[in-house]
Order: structure tokens, then sequence, then C-alpha cells
């Protein structure tokens, strides 16, 4: 393993540090591990958590900042965080108006995010509402099983649902508006090679140079299905086909995404944008934004995924609106 | 009978079986998970020992309670909570007395079931800890009402959560990160089960002992 790392058992803490140093903007509570807004809580205003295991960078803690979130709870490398370390970031963004929970739907994040919530009605504390994202649509029969995966989608939730709350929308308004969001977004990705946990020291699994893995999630998970690499416009149709035939794009102006998986380098991720483009254009949809880059990764792995998201005109001017964290800024 | 030691002599018996089974744990959650179930675990069970070293409460109930605190707040994950449940449970039921006889002990662990069961609604054959830690349960209950001392009755349970775990893998997982693998997730033995049967073995190495009949 090469890494930029100290000690594996360290990698987490000493990263907080240096986000804590590049941003004097932001504050970061060492001891809970979670990432504020500096000027946090904003009375009146609802306060945004999300949070999850930590090697996503930048989500959550670079979406940090105006109109995004209010306090990100980083969980060790890909393991969600504890319900003490939500119940920090829950407290400290508490301003009167209640606070959301952005969580992705994983088993651990559910549970840990749940026994926070349950914490916090016990304790009298901020009323809290939970939105779950699950836009995998790798994830088939989710009916009898655990749902699908959280993975792209959290990102344009976590900026649209921060648009909300920065107008100063209820509770339940940012809540409906997050809620829409995922419901209107589906997310597809594959993988060029595995990712290395520091701890674990070695690829969580073997990929050989000829193969990719299909249908993977954020945390070096094996995909649905292992397949030879093919060129770049075949495996944008295996990530987008798949999205196309779990929902109806045409119509409504569609938000594409193209991800990196954290080892792709953006020239292969704009070169990737344009086949996703082009098939979406042959496919009858009409995009009217983008997003490409590495913002929901899953450490070093190679790869990318791709979100689409069908936007109507309020989601629409939530995603123009002004946002200023260390991973996106626009408009401020 | 199992009073405040012996609970703290298993907790610290099944925490250094964790640390020396840890990278088996994330060998098998890399395979169908994320890799990281030893490194989890372990971090809570190291945790929870020091917090029980320096607890000098001398109920099974308060030991119990330590443990599932601090594997809440320490272990994160879907284990994190559901070894949690498991613990609090089993401190509920415990009550206030200063030791459990082996009904009591196994309406704890049942108790500590029910706890998972309530947190992560898994069913028998979803390929999760359940597979081990039911049967142990049903195992060690009938062991204890035909009348077995507890030692007897927790090296039946041993055996049941051992071939709980080994019948996790031929199974399609349908909770937990394994569901996402759908068909792939067959041939693989659950991380999960693999540490139940842990806390089980653990559990019958400590506490027979501890018996009189
Ligand atoms: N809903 C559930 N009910 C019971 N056990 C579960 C459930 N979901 C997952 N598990 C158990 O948790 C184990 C994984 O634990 P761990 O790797 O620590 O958490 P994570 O899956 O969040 O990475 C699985 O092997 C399985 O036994
Ligand atoms: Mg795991």
């Amino acid at each position: 393993m090469k890494k930029l790392i100290n000690d594996p058992a360290n990698v987490l803490s000493e990263s907080l540090l240096g986000v804590d140093a590049a941003h004097p903007e932001l504050r970061v509570d060492h001891e809970h591990k979670v990432i504020f807004r500096g000027d946090a809580p904003r009375p009146g205003k609802v306060g945004l958590v999300s949070g999850g295991g930590s090697g996503h960078e930048p989500l959550h803690g670079g979406f940090v900042g105006h109109g995004m979130l209010d306090a990100a709870a980083c969980g060790e490398v890909f393991t969600s965080p504890v319900p003490d370390q939500i119940t920090a970031a829950t407290n400290g963004v508490d301003g009167g108006a209640g606070v959301l929970h952005i969580v992705k739907n994983y088993t651990g994040d559910v549970m840990n995010f749940e026994m926070a919530a349950e914490m916090a009605g016990a304790t009298g504390g901020a009323e809290v509402v939970a939105v779950v994202t699950d836009d995998d649509v790798a994830v088939q029969d989710s009916l009898y099983t655990v749902g699908r995966r959280g993975v792209g989608v959290t990102v344009l939730v976590e900026k649209i649902a921060g648009a909300a709350a920065e107008a100063e929308r209820s509770l339940s308004d940012v809540a409906a508006v997050a809620r829409r969001v995922n419901a209107a977004g589906r997310s597809m990705g594959l993988a060029l090679t595995s990712c290395t946990v520091p701890a674990a020291g070695k690829p969580t699994f073997d990929l050989p140079d000829d193969q990719i893995e299909v249908g993977i999630g954020i945390h070096g998970e094996p995909g649905r299905t292992r397949v030879p690499l093919a060129p770049a416009a075949e495996m944008a149709r295996m990530l987008v086909d798949p999205i196309l035939d779990d929902l109806e794009f045409s119509g409504d102006g569609v938000l594409a995404f193209v991800n990196g998986m954290g080892g792709t380098p953006l020239i292969e991720l704009y070169l990737m944008y344009h086949e996703v483009d082009r098939l979406l254009a042959k496919a009858g949809v009409t995009v009217t934004r983008s997003l490409v880059g590495s913002y929901i990764t899953s450490l070093d792995m190679a790869g990318c995924s791709v979100t689409l998201l069908k936007l109507d005109d309020e989601m629409l001017r939530l995603w123009d609106a002004p946002v200023r964290t260390p991973a996106l800024r626009w408009g401020l | 009978m199992v009073d405040a030691e012996a609970i703290r002599s298993w907790l610290s018996l099944f925490a250094a079986e964790v640390a020396r089974n840890r990278d088996l744990l994330t060998r098998l959650d890399a395979a169908i998970g994320d890799a990281d179930h030893g490194a989890n675990l372990d971090r809570g069970t190291s945790a929870a020992v020091s917090a029980l070293a320096g607890d000098a409460a001398l109920s099974p109930r308060t030991l119990l309670k330590t443990m599932g605190m601090t594997l809440v707040s320490s272990v994160g994950g879907a284990s994190g909570p559901l070894y949690g449940s498991l613990f609090l449970r089993m401190a509920g039921s415990a009550g206030g007395a200063d030791s459990l006889d082996a009904p009591a002990f196994a309406a704890a662990l049942r108790a500590g079931l029910d706890g998972v069961v309530a947190r992560g609604r898994a069913q028998a054959g979803d390929k999760t800890m359940y597979d081990a830690l039911s049967p142990a349960c049903d195992a060690l209950d009938h062991a204890v009402a035909a009348g077995n001392d507890l030692g007897h009755a927790l090296s039946l349970a041993t055996a049941a959560a051992d071939a709980g775990r080994n019948a996790t893998i031929p199974m399609l997982a349908r909770k937990g990160r394994a569901s996402y693998l759908g068909e792939r997730s067959v041939g693989h033995q659950d991380p999960g089960a693999t540490s139940v049967a842990l806390l089980i073995s653990t559990a019958a190495r400590a506490l027979s002992g501890d018996v009189s009949q």
C-alpha cells in the first residue's frame, strides 16, 4: 500500500486537522469528528446534517457551507458515524427551525441516524426529520432486500435542499424538496480498479487488468457483474441504459452528473461526459445542467458513475442558487 | 451462577477473540461487504474492555449496559447498533440481579436477539448475524429447559451457532451490504454470523466454570 499517510489508524483524525487548517470558514469538532459551518447554528434556519463513512470526499465535509450542509458527521473510513457524532452535529446546527438528516441508504447509516434521532426525541432536542437517498439502479430486486444504495444523487439532494434551507423554508418544505430530488434521480457506477482501505492495507477485491466491475457502490464492494474492459463509448452505455430503463427522462430538463470514483483523472471524466451526452441526445433527453468531477468517491478507486436528475422549475432554481463550500461554489 | 465477574471475563474473552480474528472477519467482509467488520468490532470491543476495567460496578446489568453503550458509541456501521442493542437488551433483561442462573442467562440472550431483530428486522435465512444467534438461543433455551447446567447448555449453543454460521455460506443475502451482490453473495460466510459464533463460544468458555448446578 502506497498512501500519503502517517499511520493507518489516524487517517481520519489527521485529515480533519488539515480540513481545519485549510478552511478557517469552517469549524471542526475534533472530538466528535464533525465539520460545521463557522456560523452554525443559524437562528430560524433549518439545519442540514449529513454524514457517513469517510473515504467519499468531498462528500460530505466538502459540502459544508453557505447554501448546502450545516454539518457533516465523519465516520471511520467506509463506516457510518456513531449516534454520538450525529447527535453532536444535530445539536450544533439546531437554530430552532428543526434539523434535516440526509442519510444514504445503507443499513449501518440508517440505523445509526435512527438511534441519534431517537435520542434527540427522548431528550427534548431538535425536531429531526430524515430523508434517505436510494438512487442506485444497480441494486435489483430491491423490494425484497434493503432497497437501493444512496450514491450520486446525495450530492444533488444536499445542494438543492441546502438552497431551500438557506431560503429559510420550513423543515417540512426542505424535507419535501429533498425527497423529490431523490425520487427524480437515478445512478449507476463502474470500477476499473478496486480501492485500498488504509486499515486493510490491500485492495478490497482483485480485478484483472482487462476486466471491469459494473454496478458498484461506493465502498469497494464488488459490483453486480464483471465484464471485459471496453471502449468508453460502450462503458457509457452500460451506465446510461439501465438508468433510462428505470425512469422516464424525456420531457423535463435533466441534470447530467458524471462523477469520478477518486482515482480517475478529469480528462477521462470529460471524455465520458461526451459519450453520456451523445447517448442522452439520441434517447431524446434534454440536458439543461451538468456536473463533472469527483464529488462522491471511493478512496482511490478508478472508475465513474453517472447520475441523471429530472429537474422541475423549483429544483432548477435551487440548483442555480449561490453556494459556497470547499468543493462546490458558484454565484457568490 | 453468572455474576458480574463471570460477565466481565466473558466480555474480555470475546474482545480477545475478536482481536485474534480481526483479519478473518475483515476478509469475510471484503468478499461480500466493505472489508471493515473486523476493524469495526475490534475498535468497539477494545474500547469496551477499557471501559469495563474502569467500571467498579458489580452487577451483570451495569457491565452489559456499559458494553452496549460503548459498542454503540464506538463501532458504527451496521454491527454497532446491532451488537449495541444486543447487550443493552441483555442488560435490561438481567435487571438488578447480582447473578443470573441458567434460565435467566438464556432469557437475557434471547432478549438480546429480540433487540437485534427490533433494530435490523432480519429474518431466518437473510444471511446475517441472526442466522447464528437465533439457533444459539433456541439450543440454549432447549438445553436449559431440559435441566442441563449452563456450561453444558452453552456448549450445545456453541455447536448451534457454529452450524448456523456455516449455514450462511450457501445463503443469498437479503439484509445488509451483502444483499447488493444478489447471486454473488452465495458461497461466502457471513462476517456477522462469524463474530456471533465467537460471542457464543467465549460465553461457553467463560461462563461454564461459574455454574453451580
Ligand atoms: N439488518 C440486519 N440484521 C442483522 N444483522 C445484520 C443486518 N445488516 C447487517 N447485518 C450484519 O452486519 C454484518 C456487517 O457488519 P459491519 O461490516 O460491521 O457493518 P457494515 O455492513 O455497515 O459495514 C453482516 O455480516 C451481518 O451479519
Ligand atoms: Mg462492513
